[in-house]
């Protein structure tokens, strides 16, 4: 259960090092992606379009922030990570494609992803589900936000983040689970526990 | 802000309404009520499991800085769901929904919250929480003269892996415990655990639904008037949290906090389980304005 501090752009050799159970606090830059700018990202490249940056070696953040504009500045008020499952769909051509080697979010992530990042070098980090406040207080300036016709919780949200944690590695890049192995565990659970509640 | 009208009846006005449920609004995303503090710090103390402890711990330390600086403690402030229950001596009834509308736009711009209206088609984001049907407003009328309101910011992650059972009659309790463990269980990490779950039974599908979401805003800890119910969540509960998912589904002994169960009478021929999952932020906030205009907030302390 070691400690990293790590800071973007990520190397795949870096990432390769960690292990579950480890944990990272992350500095520089963080890019949030939810459902509609994982999908979109991903028609640009089919269709050969470049992405408003380059994502290789960052971390995409599972996360729909709430923001405030206060002059001409947008700041960040709060920013968990929001589930990360919705996003499976998508994330195995994201690290292809997009060459990004810290995936953040919360609530963990499939086999198919899990394979994506054995197979091309990326981890998935937990972070605290609804810890907003914490999360937010991280985020040093917002870069830019991209694709706002998406509304505010799926905009692109380029953050500058700094000790940005901490972030549990839950998916490695041995293909070691964290998340399914408890959910493993809890379904291999059910039985004891329908027989003592009298479950036939 | 308001007058008396007539033989002391309660004349309410969209402004104070819109005021009080501003508050409700701003308290219900930044403070937990004090039953739901104690739950996650009971669930603290309690944990053992080192990686569900450090969750707990982020929890916690999240809602005392979202506290002392008056931030939404999630970034998902949720569907705004507002309980009202109106004393049918209330004039000015037909001022409460507009008022409770422009307060979730106001609290949208000025807490903030964050927008989640989407239109289903379109996809497009009105951009101030409101929208059809959203605010959702569920009336009760009571007898007397005063109203109270509470509101319920009800997140999309937890929501996602709510479920209704539409169960045999046979199936019956035994089934019902299984669904709900079962619900639980497949939920796993995605609804931020520890969660509250909401069960209700019979009545219909919706009725069912009604009955589990509202469940939601009983106090946390307090036992089911109803012995037979009491006991049937608490071994619901042991049996949750036998599961080890835990906190965060990252593994533990504190997958739920609470179970809260309700029912309405069922159709011979069926037999409806609903199961509402809330994630660890049970936010909600409820206030009571009397005849004589005074406000009591009824789940947080405001000075």
């Amino acid at each position: 259960m070691a400690v990293y501090r790590l800071k973007t752009p990520v190397s795949e050799k870096q990432v390769r090092e960690l292990k579950v159970n480890d944990t990272i606090y992350l500095t520089g830059t963080v890019v949030t992606a939810r459902d509609y700018a994982h999908r979109r990202a991903l028609e640009y490249h089919k269709a050969g379009k470049k992405l408003p940056l380059d994502l290789a070696g960052l971390a995409v953040f599972h996360c729909g922030p709430v923001a405030k504009k206060e002059g001409n500045v947008w700041k960040i008020v709060a920013a968990g990570p929001t589930t990360s499952a919705r996003m499976d769909q998508y994330e195995d051509e994201f690290i292809k494609n997009f060459n990004v080697r810290i995936v953040i979010g919360k609530g963990g992530m499939g086999k198919k992803t899990a394979d994506a990042m054995k197979k091309y070098g990326a981890v998935y980090a937990a972070f605290t589900g609804g810890a907003a406040v914490l999360a937010a207080k991280a985020v040093k300036q917002v870069k830019s936000v991209e694709w706002t016709d998406l509304g505010m919780p799926e905009s692109m949200w380029v953050l500058e983040v700094n000790d940005f944690g901490p972030l549990t590695v839950a998916i490695d890049s041995q293909g070691n689970n964290l998340f399914e192995n408890v959910q493993t565990k809890a379904e291999s659970q059910k039985p004891a526990i329908y027989k003592k509640l009298g479950v036939n | 802000m308001f007058s008396v009208h007539g033989a002391g009846n309660l004349l309410v006005t969209g402004e104070l309404v819109e005021t009080v449920a501003f508050k409700l609004l701003q308290l219900a995303v930044t403070e937990l009520p004090q039953d739901v503090k104690d739950a996650l710090h009971k669930a603290y103390r309690q944990e053992t499991n080192q990686v569900g402890k450090a969750q707990l711990k982020a929890i916690l330390d999240n809602i005392e800085l979202a506290e002392k600086t008056c931030s939404p403690m999630c970034q998902d402030t949720g569907i705004i769901i507002f309980y009202v229950k109106a004393g049918s001596q209330i004039q000015g009834l037909d001022q409460i929904e507009s008022a409770l509308r422009n307060a979730v736009e106001k609290a949208t711009c000025e807490v903030p919250l964050r927008p989640n209206a989407v239109d289903p088609f379109t996809q497009q984001n009105s951009g101030n929480n409101l929208g059809r049907h959203v605010p959702y407003i569920h009336w009760e009328i009571v007898p007397g003269n005063s109203l109270e309101i509470t509101v319920l910011p009800k997140g999309g992650g937890s929501e996602n892996v709510s479920a209704l059972a539409m169960l045999t009659p046979g199936q019956g309790v035994s089934g019902l415990k299984r669904f709900v463990l079962d619900t639980i269980i497949a939920a796993g990490a995605k609804p931020c655990p520890p969660t509250v779950i909401g069960v209700g039974v019979g009545g219909g599908a919706d009725i069912a639904m009604n009955l589990a979401k509202a469940n939601l805003l009983k106090p946390l800890g307090e036992p089911n008037p109803d012995p037979e119910l009491a006991k049937l969540e608490q071994e619901l509960l042991q049996a949750a949290n036998s599961s080890g998912i835990g906190p965060m589904g990252l593994g533990g002994k504190t997958t739920v906090l609470d179970i809260k169960v309700d029912y309405a009478h069922r159709h011979p021929a069926s037999y409806p389980v609903a199961v509402v999952v809330q994630c660890w932020a049970a936010r909600r906030a409820s206030a009571k304005i009397y005849s004589d205009g005074k406000v009591e907030y009824l789940t947080h302390k405001v000075v």
